[in-house]
Order: structure tokens, then sequence, then C-alpha cells
């Protein structure tokens, strides 16, 4: 079976869906869930203490997948290890079998549950990209010999309604520099929006993977557009959802439908179901894939 | 100049609680202009202990309190003084604080918390705006820090947190990153944005830091 960085390099569609550790020690509804994606995506992402909120490690929890037979997507943020830790981490996940790790700033402690925490942020996502392809080329950041190098496939993260989108171009730019080799997105919409974030970003050939969010109800559809950069659900879609007997189903419609117009445009999809991952098979189903 | 804030009363109420004889030294400048301890804030102070029970040796305001000879010389003046209290309320920074403790050996209580580098705005508003980084890289971000501007210190661009110009942190801070790129937009420097800023070298701010000027002048 090919891996997905032999699937990103033919070019292949990518669909990969995302679970999130719990606080605590009990897997059992991850581990269900995971299994009921396992053969109809690519690989997971394992979140790290998603919205600076403590919890099991991803890691661990990429481990665990990768023990079922399922690729995980280890993602690893900037938040909370200097870049000793990152680099070790990052040793440790390929000594686990772990090659694909989906680089992230992370959000600022005082947005989660330990507000006061120290944050950390000693490199930031374009630097840490950079050190792991360091540590493939046998060599730390300190310039030290490993012995043992490891090899990863990254990706990294692109907010295409970011607004200005130049500054968040500029640093696509240094991302792809640095050695990304995929790029997932935020959470998207408004196709015909993104179609224009497409076209600017065509020529970096490089693949992007659109986020898909499940809109579970307009109250949260509201509060994302409210709260959350670069997220714009069109006032249609917030009307649909709400006049849906099946919110459910109604989530899978919209996200099918969604994928569908993607299709085109994109390498792959990343559906970040909040919960809800049991519908992702009928989503892929409706969506053709 | 270094901004500090003062202690709710009743917190330097706790720390003045088995102290009849307390000194109290304000400092003529940074905690002046922060209204912290200038003249004013002194005597408010000496008659606010006053009037919860407490005995007021000496209220003076020293120029200055982070000036380790300075402070030998005060504390030669008013020998007496000091030695008829029990400690030094010290409405200065921390600095001053230390300063005074070190110069007198002597206990001091701080009044004030002492928060940032800042820039003055206008009378009362102050900006930290330099985080004291020990290896200065503002003319590559034109002009504006990124190490003090954005709560995660990022030196490589925006994290996708910024909303409306403002930062995920909370809406009542700019994006540093925003501003650093319309600085460079605006002046026609973007290109310095699209090279990589490596990861800093934080063993330049190891503390506690020390310098001594005499041999800076030799390295040059
Ligand atoms: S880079 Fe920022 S923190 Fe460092 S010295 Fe310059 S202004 Fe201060
Ligand atoms: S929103 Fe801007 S200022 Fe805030 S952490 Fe992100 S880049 Fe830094």
């Amino acid at each position: 079976m090919m891996t997905l960085k032999e699937k990103i390099k033919n070019g292949k569609f990518i669909v990969t869906a995302e679970i999130g550790p719990p606080k605590g020690i009990d897997v059992k509804s991850q581990m269900e869930e995971a299994e009921l994606l396992k053969s109809r995506i690519d690989a997971i992402n394992v979140t790290d203490s998603q919205s600076a909120v403590m919890r099991l490690g991803s890691l661990a929890v990429s481990c665990l997948l990768k023990e079922k037979g399922i690729e995980p997507v280890y993602q690893l943020t900037c938040r909370d290890r200097n870049r000793i830790a990152l680099q070790s981490d990052a040793l440790s996940a390929a000594v686990l079998g772990i090659e694909n790790i989906l680089v992230l700033t992370g959000d600022h402690p005082v947005r989660g549950d330990h507000p006061e925490a120290k944050p950390v942020f000693d490199l930031d996502s374009v630097q840490l990209i950079g050190a792991l392809r360091i540590l493939e080329a046998g060599r730390d950041l300190a310039g030290k010999e490993l012995k043992g190098a490891p090899r990863f496939c990254i990706g990294a993260v692109v907010n295409p309604g970011a607004d200005p989108v130049e500054p968040e171009l500029i640093k696509f730019e240094k991302k792809i520099n640095a050695g990304a080799e995929f790029f997932q997105t935020q959470g998207v919409y408004d196709v015909e929006a993104f179609a224009k974030f497409a076209e600017k970003v065509k020529h970096f050939n490089t693949c992007i993977i659109a986020g898909i969010i499940l809109i579970k109800s307009p109250e949260m559809a509201r509060f994302m557009n409210k709260n959350v950069a670069g997220i714009f659900v069109p006032d249609g879609l917030i009307e649909e959802i709400e006049g849906a007997a099946d919110r459910q189903q109604k989530a899978a419609e919209i996200a099918a439908r969604t994928i569908k117009e993607l299709k085109g445009l994109v390498q792959g999809v990343h559906i970040m179901s909040l919960g809800w991952n049991k519908l992702v098979p009928q989503i892929l189903d409706k969506a053709g894939l | 100049m270094i901004i500090t804030k003062q202690k709710k009363a009743e917190d330097i109420m706790k720390c003045l609680e088995k102290v009849e004889r307390v000194f109290i030294i304000g400092c003529t400048q940074c905690a002046t202009v922060c209204k912290t301890g200038g003249e004013d804030e002194v005597r408010k102070m000496k008659d606010f202990l006053e009037a919860n029970g407490k005995k007021v040796a000496a209220a003076e305001v020293w120029d200055t309190p982070c000036n380790l000879l300075e402070v030998r010389k005060r504390a030669r003046d008013s020998k007496d003084e000091l030695s008829g209290s029990q400690v030094l309320l010290l409405m200065s920074c921390g600095d001053g604080a230390h300063t005074v403790s070190l110069g007198t050996g002597m206990s001091v209580v701080p009044a004030n918390d002492t928060l940032f580098l800042g820039q003055s705005e206008r009378a009362g508003k102050f900006n930290e705006v330099c985080a004291l980084c020990g290896d200065c890289t503002l003319f590559v971000t034109g002009g504006y820090c990124p190490n003090a501007l954005c709560p995660k210190g990022l030196q490589n661009g925006p994290c996708g947190g910024v909303k409306d110009g403002k930062c995920e942190v909370s809406p009542e801070i700019d994006c540093g990153w925003l501003l650093i790129y319309n600085r460079l937009r605006d002046t026609g420097n973007l290109d310095k944005m699209k090279k990589v800023l490596p990861p800093k070298d934080h063993s330049k701010s190891v503390r506690p830091r020390k310098i001594t000027v005499d041999a800076v002048r030799k390295r040059q």
C-alpha cells in the first residue's frame, strides 16, 4: 500500500479526517471512530492539545492509530515545547514509524484551559519545518550529527480566508521553501472565494488539501463567523442548516456538496467533523469518493 | 522607561502586617512618571499608613533608587531614620527595591509591581514595544518588534489567529505581524518579510545579564 507521502507525490486525491485525543486516557470512542474511518480515508490527523486545552498527547494517540494499521498525521505545535523537545519528539515519532507530521504554530495558552501556562514558541512553524528537514539530513539544529536520520512527510496549514491574504501568502511560500510537502487549509465554505485563492497559489504546485468543517448548528456557524479567523459561512448555508429537520443529515449533505465543488480545485480534503466522525463515510459516498 | 503599577493597598498592608515603623522611598524618574512613586504618591502613602496605625520614620523621593552609589550616599544621610525603621517600602521599580535592599542591608517591601520596558505614548499611557531580547532585528521588521508586539514572538509572519487586524489573544491587541507587514509594504520592503528569520538565539538573554561598559569599549 502507498503511504500518504507517495500518494501526495503521485497526485492521488487525498482524504484525511481528524480525531482529538481525550482529556484523560480513555481512548475508546476515539478508537471506535478511527475504526469506522479506516477503510475510507488515507490518514487521520491527531490534534495536539487543540485550542490549548490540555489532553492526552498526539504522539501517543498517533501511535495507537498506527498499531491499528491506520496512517496518522501527527500534529505538532510550537506552543509547548522548545527546540530541544520539538526535535526530540520528532525523532520519537520517526522511531515509532510515524512519518507524517503536521506543523502548526498552536494557539496561545491564554485561550485555553491553562491560561497561567508559560507560552513557549521557541521556534515558529517555518523554523520547525526547517528543523525537521535538517534532522532528515542527519543533523540537528545545533549542527550535531545524528545516529540514524529520520524521514518525514511534512505538512503545514494555510488560511485561504486570511484578511489581508498577502502576509499569509508570504508565510505560505516560506513554509514551502522550508520543506512543507502538503497543506491543510482552514475550513472552506465559500467555494467561489476559495477558487480565487487556489488560482493565486497554483504556480507553487504544492499539494493543497481543503479543510471541511461540519456545520452542526446555525449557532456554531455564526460563532465561527464572528470568532474564527478566516472562516466565512455564507448566510445561505446557515439558513439551510437552520431549516433542516435532521441537522446531521444536512451537515453531511452540505459537506458532500462542498467537497464535490472543490474536487477540481484541490488535491484532497480534510474533514474535521468535531465529534461527528460517524457521518464521514456517508459524506464520502455522497461526494462520490 | 520602566513601567510600574501600584499594588493593591490590602496587599501592601499584608506585607507590613507585623511591622510598626516604615521608611517610604519613592523615585524621581520612572516611578514619578508612572505616578507610582513621585512626591504626591509618597505623601499619600504616608497618610494612608499613618491612618492604618503605622509609624512613618521618613517619606522621601530618591534620585534614584536604582543607582547603588546614590543609594549608599542617601543611606549615610538618612542613617538615623533608617535605623529607626523596620522595613523600607519601595515605591519604585523592582530594580530600585533590589538596589536599595543591597545598599542599605535592610528588608524592603515593594509597593509596586514592575511590568515592562515601556514607550510613553502620552501622559499616563505606556506601551510595551521592546522585549529586551538582546539581539535586535528591528531593521528587518520595519521598526515594529515581533518579540514584544506578537504574544507568541513569531519571527516569520502572522499566525492563523489574526482577525480584523487584531490578535487572537485579545481584541485589544493589534496583530504585531500586521503592523510589520503594513509598514514593510508601505515602505517597499516586503522582500524583508520573505526572508526566513532563523530561530532566535536565546543564549543572548540568559539571566541575570551583566555588562561593564568599559569592556564593551575595549571590544570595539
Ligand atoms: S528585537 Fe525587539 S525585543 Fe529585541 S531588542 Fe529589538 S525591539 Fe527589543
Ligand atoms: S494574531 Fe498576530 S500578534 Fe497575535 S499571536 Fe498571531 S501573529 Fe502574533
